[in-house]
């Protein structure tokens, strides 16, 4: 068998005393998209934050089990979170842009992981907009404030941002829940662009995102993982029946 | 009859919020009217340039530039050491400290504020005047430097309160962001918290600097009310508030020298008037944006 880029196995997760994940086990392919589906405050995010120990940051939170990416667990005693970060980028479900100008965004992940030097660093940035599509339409305004671009671009900004570390893993979650339709399938087309280059993890609750974008897919109901298989298959041939009754909208 | 009740509580209420907006303009007022007689007799520019403030000479001078430089001299020394020990205390308070350790200390700056300033500038003349005379070998502990000292532990509580608030507001995201970047701590404080927080700090920085300049008691007490042109910060200055509390006592009402002091009066308002404003236009900026 394959390993997968990200193996999980036997997670429990725990805020306090509530148990919020139970005993998941999961492979996530490299450079495909596995979607992480279910109703809110089922653990998709809990899920998602595990994989890059932003969980680390909440007080009380408890984990079991081992998260492994390239057969390294990332809860082991050696690990260096600073190089997991970067290695493992976030998208957020609101666009946070850091309120300084674009270029400064884009060379802010740079900078702090010395990546380059100051004369390195515009094509950097150059080649982060490219890779999403932003770079015609911002090339003479890099000096301007990122808040003052729309919310589609600003999204798009972050993930720029995160490119510009050169990461292997993209965490998405909820990416486009703050975005109008049209842009929703501008970022689901980026996604399918970046495919080929980075390992995708996407949450979300819209099942038919799920269906477009995702090669995988992760059914999660109350901390349990439910049903996890080929998006086609998932969606046409449920396994379970919870599963059916959540993609066929009878529940949740 | 009820609505005749609802009449006078309106009333009572707007009566109640006008108030405060009439005071202050009937203070400027008083204010304007008694300082400006003096430059019937005596010219603003000779007030505002004069070197020598010799208020009983015949005849008197009123030349306020040794108090204006006083009075900057001790609050840009104030605000120099208060600032960088205020941003630190600031950001342990906001970003570093967690649980009890943040609740002491948040305790501890409210605790600051509340000690009248006689009694800081009691504590200040029998410590920090010694000191500073036998540390800097000066013939007199009673300098400017002392008064900075003194009014930096008074500006701090504004300073960190503020800032700390400027701190809070910063959204949850923006740190986030940074760290899933694989930023430190620090980093994220320095490279984005600050600089998002940036107007909030600078009127902090305005507040406590305003706070200080107005301050009468303990820089009285200890700065060594010498009418002169400082040379140095570890020379005795005088500043406009404490010419004021000094001398208004022995003035007879209606004389040039009473009028003076209004006039320095209307100066020392204008200068916290400017302070504040810019403070409150720094502060209104970041809300708009």
């Amino acid at each position: 068998m394959v390993e997968g880029k990200i193996e999980i196995r036997g997670l429990n997760f725990y805020y306090g005393t509530f148990q919020a994940l139970q005993d998941v086990t999961l492979r996530i392919r490299e450079r495909e998209i596995t979607a992480i589906i279910g109703p809110s405050g089922c653990g998709k995010s809990t899920l998602l934050r595990c994989l890059n120990r932003m969980n680390d940051l909440i007080k009380g939170a408890r984990i079991e089990g081992s998260v492994k990416i390239d057969g390294e667990d990332i809860y082991g005693s050696s690990v260096d979170l600073i190089r997991l970060r970067k290695k493992v980028g976030m998208v957020f479900q609101r666009p946070n842009p850091f309120p300084i100008s674009i270029f400064d965004n884009i060379a802010y992940g740079p900078a702090i992981h010395h990546l380059a030097s100051k004369q390195a660093l515009p094509d950097i940035v150059e080649r982060s907009l490219r890779a999403v599509g932003l770079w015609d339409e911002l090339k003479d305004r890099l000096s301007g404030s990122a808040l003052m671009l729309s919310g589609e671009q600003q999204q798009r900004l972050c993930i720029a941002r995160l490119i510009a570390v050169e990461p292997e893993i993209l965490l998405m979650d909820e990416p486009c829940s703050a975005l109008d339709p049209v842009a929703t399938a501008k970022i689901e087309k980026l996604m399918l662009e970046l495919k080929c280059r980075y390992t995708i993890v996407i949450v979300t609750h819209n099942m038919q995102q799920a269906a477009r974008v995702s090669d995988w897919a992760a059914y999660l109901y109350l901390g349990k993982l439910i049903e996890f298989g080929e998006t086609k298959m998932l969606f046409t041939t449920p396994k379970k029946r919870e599963t059916e009754d959540y993609i066929t909208g009878r529940f949740g | 009859m009820r609505r005749y009740y609802e009449r006078v509580v309106e009333g009572l209420v707007f009566a109640s919020g006008m108030a405060s907006i009439i005071f202050v303009i009937l203070i400027f007022v008083f204010l304007l009217k008694e300082g400006l007689m003096l430059f019937r007799e005596f010219s603003v520019i000779k007030f505002l340039l004069g070197k020598h403030w010799y208020p009983i000479s015949e005849p008197p001078q009123f030349g306020t530039l040794p108090l204006i430089l006083g009075s900057l001299w001790v609050t840009l020394g104030a605000t120099a050491i208060s600032v960088p020990l205020g941003i630190a205390c600031a950001i342990f308070i906001g970003e570093i400290a967690s649980g009890w350790l943040r609740e002491v200390l948040k305790a501890g700056v409210e605790l600051l504020a509340a000690i009248p300033s006689i009694v800081l500038g009691f504590i200040g003349l029998v410590t920090l005047v010694p000191l500073v005379k036998n540390m800097f070998g000066l013939s007199t502990g009673l300098t400017a430097f002392s008064g900075s000292v003194m009014l930096a532990f008074m500006a701090m509580p504004t300073i960190v309160s503020i800032m700390e608030d400027a701190l809070n507001l910063v959204p949850k995201t923006y740190r986030e962001g940074s760290i899933a970047m694989g930023a430190t701590k620090w980093q994220t404080i320095r490279r984005i918290i600050l600089p998002s927080a940036a107007s909030g700090i600078i009127a902090a920085v305005m507040l406590g600097f305003g706070r200080v300049i107005g301050e009468t008691m303990a820089v009285m007490m200890i700065t060594g009310n010498a009418a002169v042109i400082p040379k140095s910060i570890f020379q005795p200055v005088r500043t406009m508030t404490a010419t004021i509390a000094a001398e208004m006592g022995e003035t007879v009402q209606g004389s040039d020298h009473y009028f003076a002091l209004f006039a320095v009066a209307i100066l020392l308002f204008v200068i916290t008037f400017a302070v504040n404003f810019l403070a409150d236009w720094f502060l209104h900026r970041k809300k708009a944006r």
